[in-house]
């Protein structure tokens, strides 16, 4: 497909999509939102891209390859259940720490670490799928 | 700890394996992930012998609210026999893989499987127990579709619709269970349905249940798609298929029938066991009619299945321990089988009758080593399967189920002539056009010959053994240590 509406739309859209599923991963701890979707409009970031510029592009884009994506993202849902274990706690178990002064009320704990491993797993899983399609 | 390592291990090798792009050493991550697993295995039986059933409340959540990993002596006997599956086919993978399952990431999805029936065996929630059944279905399905053969996509078909259908009717249970009494941890339904009473849609519940177990075991009537795919794949994923994926059905069905429905509906037991009865007399008289080394193997192993859910049927300490034993020795038996089985792809390119025969004289270790696991399993004193079904026969006489034991009994006789056939027509005859296109590795021979020697050790520790599956059948029978284990945390 070689359309210059889209390919000046994909560009623009593009940060947006992946701005958009940065906020969704964040917020997906108390609201709707997380790992999954954020995972799935990454994932249609770089489709869009495919759809306007090539597999090629796409692939640049991504900048690592998705196979890869899907085994660190494995390890890192991995090691938010894990981290626990080296405290001594029940794998799995909610770990908090505070970032920046209180008056922030900044939490970061394992859930998020493992909403970033679910997400990477979705963007690996879902573009090797459509990249290995679009292939052949 | 201990308790999560069984699935973690596998799940951390699929990862790794995933970045590793090197055949040689994917294959030896995948042995060493599997011997590490088999490891953590034999140190949480130990454990669990030595401190009394394990708890995990994962994520700090308090059972019956999160979900519990439970390891008692039934689950780690189970979970060292996929170490031991996991461990003789990956070894056996050291042979050769087809290249481009190979670069298909086989690897991971062996150990994703592993991890898959590692999680049934472990979870003590139900909900949980179905995702466990899913990430199996799914790897086994990509596993044995990933070469794409016409033969093997229309196999993986028939065994994922199956299968689907076995995952949605146990959903619908789970729905209608929890809608009822509002949790899914196993040991909690327990203490509720014994204390307040069962919810008044028990018998559906039971049927379901049954139907949903009973697809995976591969019972008659819903044996089918077993023996329609299982003789597809290459020899090390039917092997493992055929160790591991219809235990993990007999398991569910044991403990959930042994936890939930024991003195709810005592008919559903006469049931099991008319289903086991004829399980048994279809598998082993079909496997009496096919020409194909692995059909055969198929057919049998859906008769045996019968062997293994008959002590439920019984619901006696005896009887079920008889029908431990035999999934214990069961597991060993057959994935050896389908280990010669790939021995037979590579010596003769083919399983068929019509291109076997002469090994005896060709190759007489593989006939010796292929001994002991075909009597084994046709039953032949003094191994492994003769022991197990003498204490079936024996228990269902000794309870007044003459016709159940005389089944048992005729169909015992009835696999020592299809396994006397398999060794004839394999082994003994002279081939007619059988000309060898390669002999056999001895890294195809090494992980054979350990399961020979397991089969024989199964045989010669029989007694312990069946000591031991004694105190678990008495365990499932009276679950209360199990109930107080996961709620109330004395283990």
């Amino acid at each position: 497909m070689n359309s210059i509406i889209l390919r000046t739309a994909a560009r623009v859209l593009m940060p947006l999509l992946l701005m958009f599923a940065v906020f969704l991963l964040l917020r997906g701890h108390n609201l709707p939102g997380g790992g999954f979707v954020a995972g799935l409009i990454v994932a249609i970031a770089f489709v869009l891209r495919m759809l306007a510029d090539g597999i090629e592009a796409a692939r640049k884009a991504l900048l690592v390859d998705p196979w890869s994506l899907l085994s660190v993202g494995l390890l890192v849902a991995l090691a938010s259940g894990l981290i626990p274990v080296a405290f001594g706690l029940p794998f799995l178990t909610a770990c908090w720490a505070e970032l920046g002064p209180p008056e922030w009320g900044l939490l970061v704990g394992t859930p998020l670490l493992f909403d970033i491993g679910v997400c990477l797993v979705v963007i690996g899983v879902v573009l090797t799928m459509t990249f290995r399609l679009a292939e052949d | 700890m201990l308790l999560i390592l069984p699935i973690i291990v596998p799940m951390l090798t699929a990862a790794l394996l995933l970045l590793v792009r090197h055949r040689g050493v994917q294959r030896w991550m995948a042995f060493l992930g599997s011997m590490t697993h088999l490891g953590c295995g034999i140190a949480l039986f130990r454990l669990v012998q030595s401190e009394g059933i394990q708890v995990l409340q994962s994520g700090s959540w308090k059972a019956p609210f999160g979900i519990v990993l439970v390891a008692d002596t039934l689950t780690t006997l189970l979970v060292i026999a996929v170490g031991v599956v996991g461990a003789a086919t990956t070894a056996f993978g050291f042979a050769g893989v087809d290249p481009r399952r190979e670069s298909g990431g086989y690897h991971s999805l062996f150990m994703v499987l592993l991890m898959g029936v590692s999680g049934a065996f472990l979870t003590g929630d139900l909900f949980n127990l179905y995702v466990w059944f899913e990430v199996m279905l799914v790897a086994s399905f990509v596993l044995m579709a990933l070469h794409r053969t016409k033969e093997q996509v229309r196999a993986a078909f028939t065994y994922v619709t199956l299968n689907l259908l076995a995952s949605a009717i146990l959903l619908t249970a789970l729905g209608l269970l929890y809608g009822q009494s509002g949790t899914l941890n196993m040991a909690d339904l327990s203490r509720q349905w014994s204390t307040a009473g069962p919810p008044p849609l028990h018998l559906p519940l039971a049927l379901l249940f049954l139907t949903a177990f009973g697809i995976k075991a591969a019972l008659f009537p819903w044996f089918f798609w077993l023996p329609a795919s299982y003789h597809t794949p290459p020899a090390a994923i039917s092997a493992i298929f055929a160790g591991l994926l219809t235990k993990v059905g007999v398991y569910s069905m044991i403990r959930v029938f042994t936890l939930l429905f024991q003195r709810v509906s005592p008919g559903i037991y006469t049931l099991i066991l008319v289903l086991s009865a004829v399980t048994m007399v279809v598998g082993v008289t079909c496997a009496l009619t096919q020409r194909d080394f692995r059909r055969v193997l198929s057919f049998n192993l859906v008769g045996h299945i019968g062997y293994t859910t008959l002590g439920l049927g019984l619901l006696s300490p005896v009887a079920l321990a008889g029908s431990l034993l035999y999934v214990l020795h069961h597991i060993v038996a057959i994935t050896n089988l389908y280990l010669v089985g790939g021995i037979f792809l590579r010596v003769r390119r083919t399983t068929d009758f019509a291109s076997l025969g002469s090994l005896y004289r060709t190759h007489p270790y593989v006939a010796l080593l292929s001994l002991v696991p075909i009597f084994a399993l046709a039953g032949v004193p003094p191994l492994s399967g003769f022991i197990a079904k003498i204490v079936l026969v024996q228990a269902s006489f000794a309870q007044g189920v003459y016709w159940a034991g005389g089944i048992a009994l005729f169909v015992g006789l009835l696999s020592v002539l299809s396994m006397a056939r398999l060794w004839d027509e394999s082994f003994w005859k002279d081939a007619p056009d059988g000309v060898d296109k390669a002999s056999p590795t001895w890294k195809q021979l090494l992980p054979i010959g350990a399961l020979t020697l397991l089969s024989l050790g199964i045989s010669v520790g029989a007694e312990p053994l069946l000591d031991m599956t004694s105190r678990v059948a008495g365990d499932l029978l009276e679950p209360s240590a199990y109930v107080r284990a996961v709620l109330d945390g004395d283990g």
